[in-house]
């Protein structure tokens, strides 16, 4: 805004196109892209630079502590190939993502149906049932681990109670492959029920009462209502929040490192605790390999999720 | 029809539902509750009914701040959010505004630039991130997590208030811009008082968000005294096999408290802010 006195000062602008420098910056592409320049310049450092620094290391053998390295090509991802804890990882990650994601959406959905009712205290319920998708997510992870304990678990407590299992017995949680996945996958169920539940409610705003109440005189049943008026209008949210869960999900960290760190014997890794535990041998080349080996995922689910938001548009 | 709204109807479609969300949902959190206040004699007693709070205590509370580093991981985690948060609104109401109202060639591409940076999880990032972290000097200080926390930050907060900006009239701004308002003045006094409640969202998600952070904090800032609270809890309080249950679920209400307070002041906002985040641009 200092622009008016620097031209009045300066004698050699003439006075009958006053506006050049002025109209150059307020031309709206000059403007959008000088506004885009802090952010821009925050996420290029941050954001693309490690990015490709990730790629350049995943094909170099460096780790932590040694200047030198070598470029190895693609040795640590054939590396992986060979790799049955990675294998296992990969087998996992779809395994939790794709367990976990329908539960999620069918569970959210029914949250968000009921929630569509008028009832009282409605403003109260939404807010409190929202509260699991707000909280940290390695503090509510905690609170499984003490649910999943094999020695404190009130669950266990309580099917002792009822007699369905014996006075000394104890249920293992996390103990083994499939307990641990399945105890993972509850937990993440919890976490993102919410999420699913506020975006439909949301999209339900939408559906057209007139509709509804025209499909009712013409005979329709509550369920063919929900398949023909319903259903059809918050398609697209729906889409986009299942794909937007499967990447979270498919990329989660926090969750599985508090319950399992990955075991027992690195039998519950996904993509993100197995390159952090990776990183923490000092090996970054393979590490970075293991994170990028998620790229490919991540770049589906995207591209088909910017497909339906722009179709939103 | 008849009936649809009858209370066995009801009972069926609404409270039946509703009671086991509200169960299912939240009694983690009831249970973290009950166990912080548990003496340890009870704890410890696995015949005893665990549901059951008998002679509560605030002893593991006690034990928190006095025995532990939690207050300053707290601070930590304060001074984090709230820097990350304000560097990227800053960036973001103006990459919004950008993309929202201006028409110039390449404006949709850099919409979809930023929409795909969005999904860029911290997973992809943050093994090259420490090393980035760690050659700027920034290691284990604030800044590592003040500057990195955008990352994620910037994307959503510039596609949710790209959208805000979106649904403002231009034609209020051009009534200032005819008036003899320049753009500056047009863009400060006209639009964006209207935009508040966007930013606002904005900022509690931001918030939330940075104070929910985990990789970032565990990976850049996670050493001695310059722990996050989820990192500190996680790292810290868990030392042995032997757990100390009633502390860990004190550390667990307590590191959920700022954000389930930020958040229900501003609980429509946020619901808003969700949906939009999630559904359009």
């Amino acid at each position: 805004m200092s622009v008016v006195p620097v031209r009045a000062a300066n004698p050699t602008i003439p006075r009958r196109r006053p506006s050049g420098w002025a109209r150059f910056m307020e031309r709206e592409s000059t403007l959008a892209y000088l506004f885009m320049v802090p952010g821009g310049l925050v996420l290029l450092l941050f954001m693309a630079y490690p990015f490709l620094l990730g790629i350049y290391y995943s094909l170099t053998d460096k780790t932590v502590g040694f200047a030198d390295f070598e470029f190895i090509w693609f040795q640590n991802y054939r590396f992986l190939l060979e790799d049955t804890i990675f294998l296992r990882t990969v087998q996992n990650t779809f395994v939790y993502g794709l367990v976990t994601v329908p539960f999620k959406l069918l569970l959210g959905l029914g949250m968000a149906l009921a929630l569509n009712q008028t009832f009282r205290f409605s403003r109260f319920l939404r807010a409190g049932l929202l509260l699991p998708w707000i909280v940290p997510t390695a503090i509510s992870s905690l609170a499984f681990l003490m649910l999943f304990d094999s020695v404190s678990s009130p669950i266990t407590w309580l099917l002792r109670d009822w007699g369905l299992i014996g006075a000394a017995d104890r249920i293992n949680f996390l103990g083994s492959r499939a307990n641990a996945m399945a105890s993972i996958c509850l937990a993440n169920v919890w976490r993102g029920i919410p999420f699913f539940a506020v975006s439909i409610l949301a999209g339900l705003q939408a559906v057209s009462p007139d509709l509804h109440e025209a499909a009712a005189l013409d005979g329709a049943s509550p369920f063919q209502r929900f398949l023909s008026v319903t259903l059809p209008t918050i398609r697209n949210i729906v889409l986009i929040s299942t794909l937007f869960s499967l990447i979270w999900t498919f990329s989660d960290f926090q969750l599985i490192y508090v319950l399992t760190k990955g075991g027992p014997a690195s039998s519950t890794h996904i993509f993100g605790t197995y390159a952090y535990e990776t990183m923490g041998f000092s090996d970054v080349g393979q590490a970075a390999a293991i994170a990028l080996s998620l790229f490919p995922v991540l770049a589906v689910v995207g591209i088909l999720l910017l497909r339906y938001i722009r179709a939103e548009d | 029809m008849v009936g649809s709204n009858s209370f066995g109807n009801r009972i069926f479609r609404l409270y039946l539902p509703l009671a086991f969300y509200a169960v299912f949902l939240l009694f983690p959190f009831a249970w973290m509750l009950i166990v912080s206040l548990k003496p340890d004699r009870l704890l410890l007693d696995t015949n005893a009914n665990p549901f059951f709070l008998i002679g509560a205590t605030i002893e593991h509370y006690r034990y928190l701040f006095t025995e532990t580093e939690f207050l300053r991981w707290t601070l930590n985690t304060f001074v984090v959010t709230v820097g990350a948060t304000v560097l990227s609104l800053l960036c973001s109401v103006l990459i919004g505004y950008a993309l929202g109202r201006f028409r110039f060639p390449g404006g949709n591409l850099w919409g979809v630039v930023i929409f795909l940076a969005y999904l860029v999880p911290p997973t992809l990032l943050f093994i090259p991130l420490a090393q980035v972290v760690s050659r700027f000097g920034l290691y284990n200080q604030y800044w590592a997590l003040i500057f990195t926390y955008p990352t994620f930050l910037i994307p959503f907060a510039s596609w949710l208030l790209m959208g805000y900006f979106r649904t403002i009239p231009v034609e209020l701004e051009q009534a200032a811009l005819v008036d003899g308002a320049t753009r500056f003045q047009a863009m400060w006094r006209i639009v964006m008082p209207l935009a508040l409640p966007g930013v606002l969202s904005a900022g509690i998600f931001c918030f939330t968000l940075g104070w929910n952070e985990f990789l970032y904090a565990l990976v850049l800032m996670g050493s001695g005294e310059m722990k996050t609270v989820p990192v500190g809890v996680v790292s810290d309080l868990i030392r042995s096999d032997v757990y100390q249950w009633g502390s860990l679920m004190a550390a667990g209400i307590l590191g959920s408290v700022p954000v389930a307070i930020a958040y229900s002041f501003f609980v429509d906002n946020y619901i808003s802010g969700l949906t939009a985040g999630a559904t359009k641009g």
